[in-house]
């Protein structure tokens, strides 16, 4: 029954390959301390070593070769990040000596760590909570700096602290609905409906803010798809090469360039964005560019934001602008105005004057962008935010329980009806925090991480 | 050397239980008591059911024990409580003779043949290598048997306190048990202490009822036990109670006696109940009401005692005294006997496993007050399943666990194993998180096939609730199906001021109205003579089954869905193997409560109380490796 994988001295490269100055080799598991002293010659043995202690040596090889010069940080059971034994291998970013370190290493009893094995093991030494273990993988998975705050946030516990206030309130509720139940003969003072309804939609108030925080939330751990759209030659391959500052798509006077939706990601102010650079919308012959056009329309359909541009020369579309709104929210678009370099004629006065050629206009660009994000989000580093899907599910799945519970009270059932959904509710709200947790959550969460976190 | 199947010691509502259960199974049962007329005693309220009690002495008639018929058999006032709420919380509650209630207890012991009665004290429990084998009693005898059901009650090391007074004795006038709980430590087990109190009895005669405010029994009185023949119930005549309140001078002498009170002085070490609490501690916790309500409850008919429900106390004698003399009605009383605590042993119960069979000794089994419970339908109804599990174990016929989804019984022995208890344990309707399945009305749908199964209930009873069972569900969906037109019930809305159909809609669609009933419903439909119809009309017991499924159909759902999906982890098993002092992971806490359990099933770890979400997890995700 015993999990033998326990025992098991495990090891992987932490740092994304082939980025940063310096890759990091965790090991993690009884035998770390050996296996290390057996590939490393420093002043002392690691095993005999303090925790939290860093040794200045040098790899070798089977034959005595120096692989690298490294630095060694050890962590002793249960101070570290998994709770066991723990090395972690600081060599240069060469990613060929990162990796022939760790084969030095899975040559003798260390084996290679699967996806989040080291965070399965901190949570099963209780290092950390379910909450806390998702959060993890959000920040492996995160690219940018809000997104890393965000997930912080979960790490210290934020949205933990609010679904067990959430729960206590509910709680509270409850226990006014089964006094009535329980002690009906004792003449106890009950608490009026009026009262008990206040209660829920106290609580109600709070879940929904919890749950506005969540296409926010979304947002900054899965970045903004932006889709740049409008008619062919208005600049909008121009517009991508400037924000991304290459030249990633193929420009040309040629209407009709742009064949393919391209992609790009960019990071503006720690928020990411993915930019959609689109075939320019407009009735062609040619099959390959109506497949184009094609995917165009897919791509506003699917974006969070719609950069609708024209441009100073051929005047606004109010054909496309038409089209865009059947596809796509209206307060997603947002417009823009072209090639303004080349002077502003008087009938066109709508959208963000910007010019791809001469950057004119793109701070008031991204600056729109942005609040397009954090609309209706009074967010700050201090709330609590949903950002993961299963919490956001419970949370609705709550909220539903709770508008139940309304509906009986509304209707003058007996309180017990209305115990069954609040406990409903209190189910739910759990769930988040792992009260019942099924090894499906489980298993989802860890296979969600990446290689050695 | 006198040898049984089965020895139950205690002749209290548990021991009842298990010596009918076990004999009525085939085995030979020595029931032990110390004084055989002592045999169903009522130690304190002489009233049966009420809130989730009610409820239980349901389950118990239909699983077959004897409660509810011994207490149809001497109500002296019936009353289903709650009644202006939903049908799940019904709870039917009775006054009891007490004199006849004992006495119809003794009857129905002696009329089962494999039940021999012995007056003995039992001191020491027997075992050979883990397992019983028989008691030795006060007069050195060795009694054998196969399974042992200990149902002590409150007299194991019993002390009684009134005042700075104690006495040693388990119940008013009876002696207490020694031995027992030190024999039991020898084993291994460990023991705690719990208190309970009673309030004083006053001479009926001496008490001005005129004046008060009466509380008769319900008009249509409605029978516990699902075998008891409607058309001559109530047996015996009925009697009414009353209700009277303290007030400020009450509490100002009852505070008098604070500094001899043993409560307050500490000379009690044990733990009472929160939820039932003395006079005085009403008033120290609950400083700013002004009066507290108290029922006066006849003993019994020919009986000149009246209980003073709300009033139990452990102050001197004659605080008591005095103080009851300055309550409305009580101001020339007498007081026949005060009100008393009793300190008693307890074995803090996650020692037995679901089946009441203790974790230390095979063969052993705990019912009642032993395992930390107070009252006596909690005691009842452990009592039953002991008997039965003991019994089937030396038959060798499958155990009896019962679902948390499926019965109250369930919920109580599956608390007192997982969360175990600090202070008597008492069953409320919110112990259920089922609780709309689990109504007193369906008792016998739910349960009374086990008691089938066991031998306990009679094939003509168990063959009704099945044919029911036909008839419910060919009526609901007639009535899924069936609709009123609105020529034929629109009249009949509009004089009621309800809101009118459109054309036609189904009976189960109109039945969900809080306004409308079904017999209505159905007298409202003149064209169809279904025979569904003809056969439900005669059958009130399924045409409310039938209207309760209809009326709460959403709801009902929802309990569905809910036990379908917390269920799923009572289907996870654990090895009871599983040696958890090896899963580090594990908080400390939480690894201790395993080890102390050990739980069946990761459904039953969850409700552990110190084990912790994470602990789940740590174990869902070592059994799936
Ligand atoms: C003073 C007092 C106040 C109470 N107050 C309340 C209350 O407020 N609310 C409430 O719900 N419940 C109360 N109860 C509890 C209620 O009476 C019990 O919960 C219930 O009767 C327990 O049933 P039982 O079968 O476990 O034991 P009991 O009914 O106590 O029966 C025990 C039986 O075991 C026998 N016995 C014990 N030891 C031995 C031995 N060594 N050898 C042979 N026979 C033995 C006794 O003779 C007796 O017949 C009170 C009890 C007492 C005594
Ligand atoms: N003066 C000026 N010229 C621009 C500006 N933006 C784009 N152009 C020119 O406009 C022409 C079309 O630019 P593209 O970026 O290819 O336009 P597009 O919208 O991607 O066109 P398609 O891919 O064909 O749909 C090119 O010749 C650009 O150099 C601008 O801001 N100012
Ligand atoms: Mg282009």
């Amino acid at each position: 029954m015993i999990n033998r994988h326990r025992e098991d001295t495990i090891a992987a490269i932490i740092t994304p390959l082939g980025v940063g100055a310096v890759s990091v080799i965790r090991v993690s598991g009884a035998g770390s301390f050996q296996a290390t002293d057996s590939i490393f010659v420093g002043k002392g043995k690691i095993a005999n070593s303090k925790s939290h202690t860093v040794h200045y040596g040098k790899i070798v090889d089977e034959k005595e070769n120096k692989i690298d010069d490294v630095l060694v940080s050890l962590f002793r059971s249960p101070h570290s990040y998994t709770g066991e034994d723990c090395v972690e291998i600081s060599t240069h970013g060469n990613p060929f000596i990162a990796k022939k370190i760790l084969q030095l290493l899975l040559q003798k009893e260390v084996r290679q760590a699967e996806p989040g094995e080291f965070t399965k093991r901190a949570f099963l030494n209780n290092k950390i909570d379910l909450i806390q273990a998702e959060a993890v993988a959000d920040v492996i998975n995160s690219r940018t700096e809000a997104s890393l705050l965000g997930a912080r946030n979960q790490l210290d516990g934020l949205l933990s602290q609010k679904i067990e206030g959430l729960r206590s309130m509910l709680i509270n509720a409850s226990s006014f609905v089964e006094l009535e139940l329980d002690f009906a003969e004792e003449n106890l003072v009950f608490i009026g409906y009026e009262e008990l309804q206040q209660k829920i939609d106290r609580i109600l108030t709070e879940i929904n803010d919890l749950l506005s925080t969540y296409s926010f939330g979304r947002v900054i751990r899965d970045g903004v798809n932006v889709a740049l759209v409008g008619k062919p030659n208005v600049g909008k391959s121009s517009l991508l090469n400037y924000i991304l500052k290459e030249s990633r798509a193929i420009v040309s006077h040629i209407p009709g360039t742009t064949r393919d939706v391209i992609r790009e990601e960019v990071s503006i102010d720690g928020v990411l964005f993915r930019l959609y650079d689109t075939a320019g919308i407009r009735n062609s012959e040619n099959e390959i560019e109506r497949e184009g056009v094609t995917r165009s329309r897919e791509a506003v359909k699917n974006a969070d934001i719609v950069l609708f541009i024209n441009d100073v020369e051929q005047g606004f579309s109010n054909e496309i602008y038409s089209e865009l709104k059947n596809l796509t929210n209206s307060d997603r678009i947002i417009l823009i105005l072209n090639k303004i370099d080349k002077g502003l004629k008087n009938n066109l006065k709508e959208g963000i004057p910007i010019s791809a050629k001469t950057g004119q206009g793109i701070d008031a660009l991204f600056k729109a962008l942005k609040q397009k994000v954090f609309i209706n989000s009074n967010y700050t580093e201090k709330s609590a935010i949903i950002a993961n899907f299963r919490h956001y599910q419970c949370l609705k799945k709550t909220k539903e329980y709770l508008l139940n519970a309304k509906e009986s009270l509304k209707n003058k059932l007996s309180g017990e009806f209305v115990a069954l959904d609040l406990r409903n509710a209190e189910n739910s709200l759990s769930e988040i925090i792992g009260v019942v947790t099924s090894d499906d959550i489980l298993n989802n969460i860890f296979t969600k991480f990446c290689i050695g976190k | 050397m006198t040898k049984f199947d089965i020895i139950v010691i205690g002749g209290g509502h548990a021991g009842i239980e298990a010596s009918c259960a076990a004999a009525n199974m085939g085995c030979s049962v020595g029931l032990l008591t110390m004084d055989r007329f002592a045999i169903g005693r009522m130690s304190c309220n002489p009233a049966i059911g009420g809130t989730a009690k009610g409820h239980l002495v349901r389950e118990i008639d239909a699983l077959g024990g004897m409660m509810g018929k011994i207490a149809d058999r001497t109500g002296i006032q019936f009353r289903m409580l709650n009644k202006s709420k939903g049908p799940a919380v019904w709870s039917p509650r009775c006054q009891s003779d007490r004199k006849l209630y004992s006495e119809e207890a003794y009857r129905v012991v002696n009329s089962i043949r494999n039940i021999e009665t012995v007056e003995a004290s039992v001191v020491e429990i027997l075992s050979e290598n883990r397992k019983v084998v028989g008691v030795r009693t006060e007069n050195d005898d060795e009694i054998l048997c196969k399974a042992l059901v200990l149902s002590s009650g409150t007299f194991l090391n019993g002390l009684m306190h009134t005042g700075l007074r104690s006495t040693k004795g388990g119940r008013f006038g009876e002696k207490p048990a020694t031995g027992i709980t030190e024999s039991l430590l020898k084993l291994g087990f460990i023991s705690g202490r719990l208190k309970t109190g009673t309030p004083p009895r006053l001479k009926k005669n001496s008490i001005n009822l005129d004046i008060l405010e009466i509380q008769p029994g319900d008009q249509y009185p409605q029978p516990f036990s699902f075998s008891t023949d409607r058309n001559s119930f109530p047996v015996l005549p009925q009697l009414s109670c009353y209700v009277t309140y303290t007030n400020k001078q009450v509490h100002e002498i009852l505070a008098k006696g604070f500094a001899q009170s043993p409560m307050f002085t500490g000379l009690i070490k044990g733990v009472g109940p929160r939820y039932c609490p003395s006079i005085e501690d009403k008033i120290v916790r609950f400083a700013d009401k002004e009066k507290h309500q108290l029922f006066l409850e006849p003993e019994g008919l020919d009986s000149d005692l009246i209980y003073v429900n709300g009033f139990s106390s452990s102050l001197p004698a004659e605080i008591q005294y005095e103080a009851l003399h300055k309550i409305k009605g009580l101001e020339e009383c007498e007081m026949v006997r005060p009100g008393y605590a009793v300190e008693y042993d307890f074995f803090p119960p996650h020692q037995v496993d679901l089946t009441l069979e203790t974790k230390l000794i095979k063969g052993l089994y705990f019912a009642g007050q032993i395992n930390g419970t107070s009252g006596y339908e909690e005691a009842a109804a452990q009592g039953l399943v002991a008997g039965i599990n003991a019994a089937a174990k030396i038959t060798g016929r499958k155990e009896l666990v019962l679902r948390r989804s499926e019965a109250y019984i369930g919920v109580l022995i599956d608390d007192l194993v997982n969360k175990s208890t600090d202070e008597p344990y008492r069953m409320f309707t919110s112990r259920a998180e089922y609780r709309l399945l689990l109504r007193q009305d369906n008792a016998d749908r739910r349960l009374m096939k086990y008691g089938y199964d066991y031998g306990l209930q009679q094939k003509e009873n168990f063959e009704k609730v099945v044919a029911n069972e036909k008839l419910i569900s060919r009526s609901i969906e007639l009535f899924d199906n069936m609709k009123l037109h609105s020529r034929d019930i629109n009249s009949f809305l509009e004089n009621k001021n309800l809101s009118s159909i459109d054309s036609t809609e189904t009976i189960s669609k109109l039945c969900k109205r809080p306004e409308l009933n079904l017999k209505e419903l159905i007298s409202l439909d003149h064209n169809s003579d279904n025979p569904v119809i003809g056969e439900l009309l005669k059958n009130d017991t399924a045409i409310e089954q039938v209207e309760i499924q209809l009326k709460y159909e959403g709801y009902l759902k929802r309990q569905q869905e809910m036990i379908e999906r917390l269920e799923r982890y009572e289907e996870e098993k654990i090895p009871l193997t599983l040696n958890y002092s090896k899963l580090k992971a594990l908080s400390a806490e939480g690894r201790e409560k395993l080890n102390k359990v050990k739980p069946r099933s990761i459904g039953q770890a969850s409700r552990i109380s110190g084990v912790t979400p994470s602990d789940i997890s740590i174990l869902l995700v070592y059994l799936k490796n």
